[in-house]
């Protein structure tokens, strides 16, 4: 008895996230007229036309490309910043450390609509507006935060002493640091990542603030479809299925590394 | 190839770690640094290796100056309690590592890696990573990694702690043969008295900070020149009593009186500290003038072959290390024996005023 409860509250609650999920697919494969008119549970009239659609028109599938190259623009800064700030703050005490630490973790407590005039402003004024850098840098402010108090966990379970071998072994730092040390931490560099990923993936306000044409954003493109001949209502799915899939992607490639840092850095 | 330190001190935040230090280590000498937890071992290596820089004073490699180098071109090598290898590298990698670093010859590295892998009984795991060998096989990596190079200075601070007992046994016969074989200065620090002993070479003895004793290892054992380094010197520390002398008498404890011979004839009349080690201690009347002491039972400790006695005597703390199994109920009171040869004589500034009588007929071996 107790085991078919158990069941059952699984069951409800994966329907209850999967549905939503499962009716935007249905809805992505559905003609206008059938979304509009019908109630089905899945397709009638099963069409690709809403990919298609999206595939070859620049104006949709760019979106797309616009958000990888900032998204990945800004994984691979924040994570170049990180690394030695978060090597800092492990390994070294100077005046302030606590403080500061705790500093930049307050930044991630600011809500983005704070810094969207700001950032417009002064991007504006250097002429970063509607670039993929703009978006990428604004990103840093939640991201960087971020990864380094991620790294800071990892890298304080790698002993001291490791380091001071390899100098007595002869190592230079940056020796050091590339060949022996990044890959001691490599699982918490890659949940760095997959976070700065995804918060950056899925970040919208900003990233729409800073862009116009030539560095729209895929969610920023999505939310202004609604066009004079009303609502593409099976475009707008097919995109938002599109949009879901490289965060699943990314998932995917490193559940394995998440799970252990879940488990031994301070996510 | 020597090692010299000149005056070397190290403070950290205004709290001194090592007071003014001066030691020449020469070459192909096995030095051990002996000294309870927290006495500053560790800070005396790390200031060796250049880990560390000095508050004062200086370091001088074979009579250059080092103080102010980096320690990536001292050319020494340090073995840490813990077992430090490079969890992502193969045992091979990790050995060849200081040799690629130094860009030697792809075959001369080849060649110097099986050498010392063979030395250390490794060759099997050459192929395998660090985390997948037991931990006495870790440590021995670590070690093949610190000889590899051939450095002129070996640290090891001590790299048997973490080892269970029988590993550690295992190890602890193998180092002096990997010392002889290496020729390098080797410098190994520990808490344990037996350690020291098995090693020989000489030992410093510290505490709290500062080098209270150097020399021949078996000649610091016998003679230590203070109270403190006696106690340092000695597992289970050394017993202590109150001690007189007076018209030729040697009067221990609450009354205990033996002609004052030897060593002790020259010492003037007045207040001493009598010492004497836990194995010195006896449950019968051993010689013809040993002295006994009433002591009360606190506690026996069996070993097997032998025995812990945790006595109290007129206040003092004493134990003893008896041979064989000794049931003795807590609380009750016993006659303890010692042979007056076996006393050593503090003055009131706890310097040596007389060795024991068996440690000046006995020559050190």
């Amino acid at each position: 008895m107790k085991r078919y409860s158990s069941a059952l509250v699984m069951a409800a609650y994966l329907i209850f996230l999967l549905v939503p999920i499962y009716w935007l697919l249905n809805m992505s494969l559905k003609t206008n007229a059938e979304i509009t008119s019908t109630f089905s549970l899945w397709p009638q009239n099963f069409t690709l036309r809403n990919y298609e659609v999206i595939l070859t028109d620049p104006s949709w599938y760019m979106g797309y490309v616009n958000s990888i190259i900032y998204v990945v623009l800004n994984t691979v800064i924040s994570i170049t910043v990180a690394l030695p700030a978060a090597y800092a703050f492990s390994r070294y005490s100077f005046m302030g450390d606590k403080h500061l630490f705790f500093w930049l973790l307050t930044n991630r407590m600011a809500p983005p609509a704070v810094f969207a005039l700001p950032f417009f402003q002064l991007y504006s004024s250097v002429g970063l507006f509607d670039t993929h850098i703009a978006v990428a840098l604004a990103h840093c402010l939640f991201n960087v935060p971020l990864a380094v108090w991620i790294l800071e966990g990892f890298m304080r379970g790698v002993p001291k002493e490791i380091d001071e071998t390899a100098y007595i072994d002869g190592y230079s730092f940056p020796r050091f640091f590339i060949r022996i040390f990044m890959p001691l931490i490599a699982s918490g560099i890659g949940v760095a990542a997959f976070f700065c990923f995804m918060f950056s993936w899925v970040e919208l306000l900003l990233s729409r603030t800073l862009t116009a044409v030539d560095a729209k954003p895929i969610a920023a493109i999505m939310t202004r479809t609604v066009s004079a001949s009303g609502m593409d209502w099976g475009v707008l799915a097919a995109a938002g299925v599109l949009t879901i899939l490289p965060g699943a992607l990314v998932i995917w490639f490193v559940r394995n590394y998440i799970a252990k840092g879940f488990a031994l850095g301070r996510v | 190839m020597t090692l010299e330190l000149q005056d070397v001190t190290r403070s950290v935040n205004g709290r001194v770690q090592i007071h003014p230090t001066s030691l020449v280590l020469e070459r192909g000498t096995m030095n051990v640094l002996l000294g309870p937890t927290l006495a500053g071992k560790t800070s005396l290596m790390r200031l060796m290796a250049g880990l560390d820089q000095p508050s004062a004073g200086r370091v001088l490699w074979n009579g250059a100056d080092v103080t102010g180098q980096r320690v990536q071109d001292r050319g020494v090598a340090m073995v840490y309690q813990q077992f430090i290898n490079y969890p992502g590298l193969t045992v091979y990698d990790n050995i060849a590592s200081p040799l690629r670093i130094l860009k030697r010859p792809a075959a001369e590295v080849d060649r110097a890696v099986r050498e010392t892998a063979e030395m250390l009984r490794l060759t099997p795991m050459l192929g395998r990573k660090p985390l997948e060998l037991s931990g006495g096989q870790q440590q021995r990596c670590a070690l093949a990694r610190a000889l590899v190079k051939g450095a002129g200075l070996v640290l090891l601070d001590e790299p048997l702690a973490n080892l269970d007992y029988k590993l550690r046994e295992e190890l602890r016969v193998e180092i002096p043969r990997i010392f002889e074989a290496s020729g390098a200065i080797f410098v190994y620090a520990t808490t344990e008295p037996e350690e020291a002993l098995l090693l020989g070479g000489q030992t410093a003895t510290l505490w709290e900070g500062r080098v209270t004793q150097i020399g021949p290892t078996t000649q610091v054992y016998r003679q230590p020149s203070d109270m403190v380094t006696a106690r340092v010197f000695s597992d289970p520390p050394m017993n202590f009593a109150s001690a007189r002398i007076a018209q030729g008498q040697l009067i221990l404890g609450d009354g205990a009186t033996t002609a004052a011979q030897g060593a002790f004839s020259g010492l003037q009349d007045g207040e001493y500290t009598a010492g004497f080690r836990a194995n010195h201690l006896n449950l019968s009347k051993v010689s013809e003038n040993a002295l006994g002491f009433p002591c009360k039972v606190l506690v026996t400790e069996i070993t097997g072959s032998e025995t812990y006695l945790h006595l109290s005597y007129a206040g003092q703390r004493w134990v003893a290390l008896v041979h064989g199994v000794q049931q003795l109920a807590a609380g009750a009171t016993i006659s303890i024996w010692i042979d007056p040869r076996h006393i050593y004589l503090f003055d009131g500034s706890g310097t040596l005023a007389a060795p024991a009588g068996y440690a000046l007929t006995e020559k050190a071996a």
